[in-house]
């Protein structure tokens, strides 16, 4: 078995959620639990087909779980919501479905059977069990900053799949707790942003966004955090439109400021600099 | 040729060609293999040497369910075996100005330009179509994730056939779209080479062609002896 985790990053960690990726690999590291790239992975599907009939879109998350097991590891972990969603789903459903591993395997074909035996974690399942390990690595605590956490519907939605209770999740604030932020109770921390509606219908979006973001002001909030790129690019790019101007970060990237780490918030649209030198946590 | 070998029965093997039975020696290439049959080829054929990719052929045996492709210059007849050529694939190929897709200035300039890329359901269907062994899925996800180095990379052996594109569920055109991936990273990712750019301008001054000319109205044996005896230089 390999040091650290064997990490599944999904396409849009390599290009519009790079900030993601970059800092995540940095507080891993740091945490002594380096995240591994796998050797080989395909694209997720980016959405989970629900219909009942349909093999054809399982086959992508499938065989990256081959290439798991392939690689002698029982394990992945994803930093996206979206692919953890449909890689925990499409995974379930081979492990619960003996008809549909079967079929799968016969499409496979040439390549090696799935036996069913990786499991799909997300960041927040492995960053859980390092209280520890984070508060100790803790050298410069964002002690001034008033956050709202903000889970969306990936990391919650099916209940089958949830990393936390669905309804009153508490993963995010724990961990943002231990960066010694000021947390706040986020009332639509589990409302939809509007997910792929940004591609043709961004007054959808819009709507969205700024019932979550004026919540989340009305209450003191000088950024908000998730994990999900969607939501990130949602929250963030759409912000212009609603008149408000919060950034939006993603956890890793304030558990690197909290651990004096150098990272490099490119793919914000809302510039978090004014409000981290404001805060004294940017000189 | 012997008397005894003139006198050897040649083994023949039954083939169908777009559904129409033809005896033909064991051990043709599927290309000479119709023109034994009497085809002649005006489009569909180049270099006989497994290098051009006009030659794509779609087959099965006849106790197999699955069709195989492969170029018909580089693959044997079988017996039993039905099949057809596949001379051009009518696929779109997109327009573009190589000084304006810096993959720097893009969020991912291939998927800009080759949408459906992000359609790809990881079937692998293109790479069993490949007569050039590529991972073709590889690729399109490397793409998809805008690696322009990886996609250039795993694509270099494509002979530019079609035939993954052919055989692709989600509409995606791998080779255009790849050949675009090794355009861009050999202008924007490679060290420029002065080498060539001094050569290209020494033929433009006609430097080589007294040269040239000399070797196009030599004797053919002349020719081939010349070729046999040139000086090699080691390369530096």
């Amino acid at each position: 078995m390999m040091k650290g985790h064997l990490y599944y990053p999904g396409c849009t960690l390599k290009t519009k959620a790079s900030d993601y990726e970059t800092s995540a690999m940095k507080v891993m590291e740091r945490l002594g639990e380096p995240l591994v790239e796998m050797d080989d992975w395909y694209c997720c599907g980016a959405v989970q087909s629900l219909a009942e009939d349909d093999i054809m879109h399982q086959i992508a998350p499938i065989r990256t779980m081959c290439c798991a097991q392939e690689q002698g590891e029982d394990e992945i972990v994803t930093l996206c919501d979206m692919c953890y969603n449909v890689l925990r789903q499409a995974n379930d459903r081979m492990k619960e479905k003996e008809d549909d591993l079967e079929t799968m395997n016969e499409f496979l074909d040439e390549d090696p059977d799935y036996k069913g035996g990786v499991e799909v974690y997300h960041l927040f399942h492995v960053l859980q069990d390092l209280e520890d390990e984070i508060k100790d690595a803790v050298t410069n605590p964002l002690e001034d900053l008033v956050v709202a956490p903000y889970y969306g519907c990936m990391l919650l939605r099916p209940d089958n799949v949830a990393i936390d209770e669905t309804e009153d999740p508490e993963i995010m604030e724990d961990l943002l707790g231990l960066l010694g932020v000021k947390v706040l109770e986020n009332p639509k921390r589990t409302e939809c942003c509007g997910s792929y509606h940004t591609v043709n219908r961004s007054d959808i979006v819009e709507k969205r966004v700024e019932d979550i973001v004026s919540n989340a002001s009305k209450e003191g909030a000088e950024a908000i955090v998730l994990s999900c790129p969607l939501c990130q690019f949602n929250l963030d790019f759409h912000q212009r439109a609603t008149g408000f101007d919060i950034p939006v970060f993603y956890v890793t990237e304030l558990m690197a400021l909290a651990f004096g780490l150098d990272i490099e918030m490119k793919n914000h649209k809302i510039d978090p600099r004014t409000l981290l030198k404001e805060k004294g946590i940017l000189e | 040729m012997t008397p005894d070998e003139e006198n050897e029965e040649v083994e023949m093997v039954e083939i169908f060609v777009m559904g129409k039975r033809y005896n033909v020696p064991k051990g043709l290439t599927i290309m000479t293999a119709l023109e034994y049959a009497g085809y002649k080829f005006t489009r569909g054929c180049g270099c006989r040497g497994g290098f051009c990719g006009a030659c794509s052929t779609v087959f099965r045996t006849e106790d197999e369910y699955k069709l195989r492709m492969d170029l018909a210059c580089q693959t044997a007849v079988e017996d039993g075996m039905f099949l057809v050529q596949l001379p051009f694939m009518p696929a779109v190929r997109e327009d573009y100005d190589i000084e304006e897709v810096d993959p720097e200035e893009h969020d991912n300039v291939l998927l800009d330009y080759y949408p459906e890329v992000a359609r790809c359901v990881s079937c692998n269907t293109c790479t069993k179509a490949c007569p050039q062994d590529i991972e073709v899925m590889d690729y399109v996800q490397a793409a998809l994730r805008g690696d322009v180095e990886r996609t250039a990379e795993l694509s270099f052996d494509c002979i530019q056939c079609g035939l993954c594109s052919i055989r692709c569920p989600a509409d995606i055109k791998h080779y255009h779209m790849a050949q675009m991936a090794r355009r861009i990273h050999a202008k924007y990712n490679q060290p420029s080479s002065d080498e060539l750019a001094k050569r290209v301008e020494e033929i433009e001054k006609g430097v080589y062609e007294e040269e040239m000319e000399k070797l196009v109205n030599m004797e053919k044996e002349a020719l081939k002896k010349r070729y046999d005896e040139r000086d090699i230089k080691e390369e530096g």
